[in-house]
């Protein structure tokens, strides 16, 4: 395994959807459901048996919106109000519509969902305004659930093929894909008449603090190849500078997690064990007092467990090391840490790009669609806000659905050979040297010069020598990098799409002049918010002469409006003082 | 410029005596994530051959013989 392998095939499909974790399973289903004689193609990079971030499961949802428990439209106003207004709230509505039906449909996949002693959904508030969180008790089950419904479903799955770049037509029109396998070189070109990109967030954007390039908060496997695609494909991607940042374990750089033990009275404390933050709902305010009280002379920050009953504690406990990251239980032991008695210290994640949590991600409309006909996004990649896995799978399935209809109405687009046998060459460079500098090194170096230059609070001055030294990196990484075998030629290509995911990170956050969204968009420089020049969107993109631009796009108008009284209610996160 | 072999000790370990990749066994390598492990020419078992670990546990979880065991990787240990 791993020798490379010179060869190239060819398959035909009505719908190509890339990516296997959450949303891209859900968005063939829901196709091939919708048109069992439609030929629909899921390839993947891992295995999608135990591939993406629910890889291990997920502990429950963070935005179930259920009836008698809260409403679409109170969902949109939070969703709206948690991201600064800056919200096509379109794509949110028909979220908050579809996910109890999706709730549904998982819950008949035979995954569990947590019931009162009447029977009802047992959902718990960790939001600012309403309650959506709602447990999942086998939630290690989920992938494998998903996968038998695959396979029943007769879908065609490629696994171990790396997408590399989308094919369009003459007209602007998806094409298709190419892809590489990852264990013998050989390409795949797949021609599609509508492409689904489900690749996840852009995790290893930012180095860990622990300095271990795989050790991040994403799935690792999440290099952010799907919004490098959809830039060279010529795709509009909105808010880039709204990155994402976490609280999680330090070192661990896992979720501790604040929705698991917040609705059992868990909390985040400073190192006098007292609540600083009013609300543990991850949103860019809450990460700025977050941050602001790692900075002081009270930080760091713990979650705070020991004051809860031991049963309630063995609770949390089971919930936290059976799913999602079993293995926090084994980084608990090392360190001689029970919950029971000290609190475990906190962090802040490296940088990424990741709607499941902030507001990035390849622009896409309320069908799902980006700016390229033919091509939708769903999941963590695509910009709808704070989605979460639940949001990725009902995304998803909006996605299936429509392309379905999408292809009766298309033939496919032409290819373009010259383009095909370019992107050859350019794949297989680093396989052509003998020698010069292996993918983990400019690894290192692209995403150690994200963490100097690019981690906010953010500096002018400094984004533009991120941008020289990104630069002086890609010359590298175009003419000396060397690949030895198929396995440091997937690593290879995974660091082209960090630098592309880099210096969009960087050109984004220079081209809004203000400070949005806390700590995701805190502009040193700039550091209040300005609501006259910067309500609006930024959509970043590849021009024609392929140079990359940005321009702003107003936000939609409101469908569910906002009073003025209600549009802070996230800037007050810090806790007053006692008087 | 010539290539170092700088050692770094990996977080997977398996148990040989348990492994059964010699039989035809390919499930940890099959599952893998971030595709980090192989099976030896040498011996016919699973090991790690790339260090580049999620230490996300599904080599472990499938395994058919309870043979792999995911440790922290040392770094942020």
């Amino acid at each position: 395994m791993d020798e490379i392998t010179e060869g190239t095939s060819q398959v035909d499909c009505d719908i190509l959807v890339i990516g296997g974790g959450t949303a891209g399973p859900m968005a063939a289903y829901r196709a091939k459901k919708k048109n069992p004689n439609a030929k629909v193609i899921l390839l993947e990079k891992a295995n999608v048996k135990r591939s993406g971030a629910i890889s291990m499961g997920m502990d429950g949802l963070n935005n179930a919106v259920i009836p008698g428990h809260s409403t679409p439209e109170q969902y949109v106003k939070e969703i709206t109000v948690a991201n600064d207004g800056i919200v096509d709230q379109a794509a949110v509505y028909k979220y908050a519509q579809n996910c109890y039906e999706i709730i549904q449909e998982l819950d008949g996949f035979g995954i569990r969902f947590q019931k009162d002693e009447n029977g009802d959904f047992d959902v718990k508030k960790v939001h600012h305004i309403g309650t959506y969180v709602l447990p999942m008790p086998n939630g290690d089950t989920v992938k494998k659930a998903l996968y038998r419904q695959l396979k029943r479903a007769r879908l065609l799955i490629s696994n171990r093929y790396m997408a590399t770049r989308l094919l369009t037509g003459k007209d602007g029109r998806i094409a298709g894909a190419i892809a590489v396998n990852t264990r013998n070189a050989e390409f795949l070109v797949v021609r599609a008449k509508a492409v689904i990109l489900c690749m996840g967030a852009a995790g290893r954007l930012g180095l860990p603090t622990s300095g271990y390039l795989f050790g991040t908060y994403e799935n690792a496997a999440n290099s952010g190849d799907g919004y490098a695609m959809a830039y060279h494909a010529g795709a509009g991607l909105a808010n880039l500078e709204c990155f994402q940042i976490n609280p999680l374990i330090k070192d661990y750089n896992g979720p501790a997690c604040a929705y698991v033990a917040g609705p059992f009275g868990g909390y985040t404390a400073n190192n006098e064990g007292m609540r600083f933050i009013e609300c543990d709902y991850w949103s860019g305010q809450m990460m700025q007092e977050f941050y602001n009280e790692l900075q002081s002379g009270k930080g760091p920050v713990f979650l705070k467990l020991n004051h809860l009953a031991d049963e309630t504690i063995g609770e949390i406990e089971t919930i936290l090391h059976e799913v999602e990251r079993p293995t926090r239980g084994r980084f608990q032991v090392n360190r001689n840490n029970d919950y029971r008695h000290g609190m475990i210290e906190m962090h802040i994640s490296e940088i990424g790009f990741c709607s499941g949590h902030s507001a990035s991600g390849v622009y896409v409309d309320d069908n799902a669609c980006t700016t390229v006909q033919g091509l939708y996004a769903a999941g963590d990649m695509a910009s709808v806000p704070h989605n979460y896995m639940l949001g990725a799978f009902t995304n998803g399935a909006v996605a299936g659905e429509h392309a379905i209809d999408y292809v009766n109405e298309v033939d496919f687009a032409d290819i373009d050979e010259d383009f095909i046998a370019a992107e050859k060459e350019r794949v297989l460079a680093p396989t052509k040297r003998d020698d010069g500098i292996p993918p983990n090194q400019v690894e290192y170096k692209t995403r150690r010069l994200v963490n100097d230059y690019l981690q906010p609070p953010k500096v002018t001055r400094k984004m533009q020598l991120a941008q020289d030294r990104f630069a002086e990196t890609r010359a590298v990484m175009e003419n000396e990098m060397v690949a030895r075998n198929a396995h440091e030629l997937m690593r290879s290509l995974e660091v082209s799409s960090i630098l592309d995911c880099a210096d969009m990170a960087a050109f984004a956050s220079l081209f809004r002049t203000e400070s949005r969204w806390g700590l995701y968009h805190n502009r040193a420089d700039f550091p209040e918010r300005d609501n006259e020049n910067w309500f609006c969107h930024s959509i970043l993109s590849k021009d024609d002469a392929g140079q990359m631009t940005i321009k702003k796009k107003d936000v939609d108008p409101y469908i569910i409006p906002i009073e003025d009284e209600e549009k802070d209610a996230y800037d007050k996160q810090r806790i007053k003082a006692q008087a | 410029m010539p290539l170092a072999q700088q050692p770094s000790s990996v977080p997977v370990v398996v148990d040989e005596g348990k492994c059964i990749a010699d039989k035809g066994c390919t499930v940890c390598v099959d599952v893998c994530p971030l595709d980090v492990l192989r099976i030896s020419d040498a011996t016919g078992k699973a090991f790690m051959k790339y260090d580049e670990c999620w230490y996300c546990m599904p080599c472990e979880a499938d395994c058919p013989t309870g043979a792999v065991t995911v440790n922290i990787p040392f770094l942020l240990r």
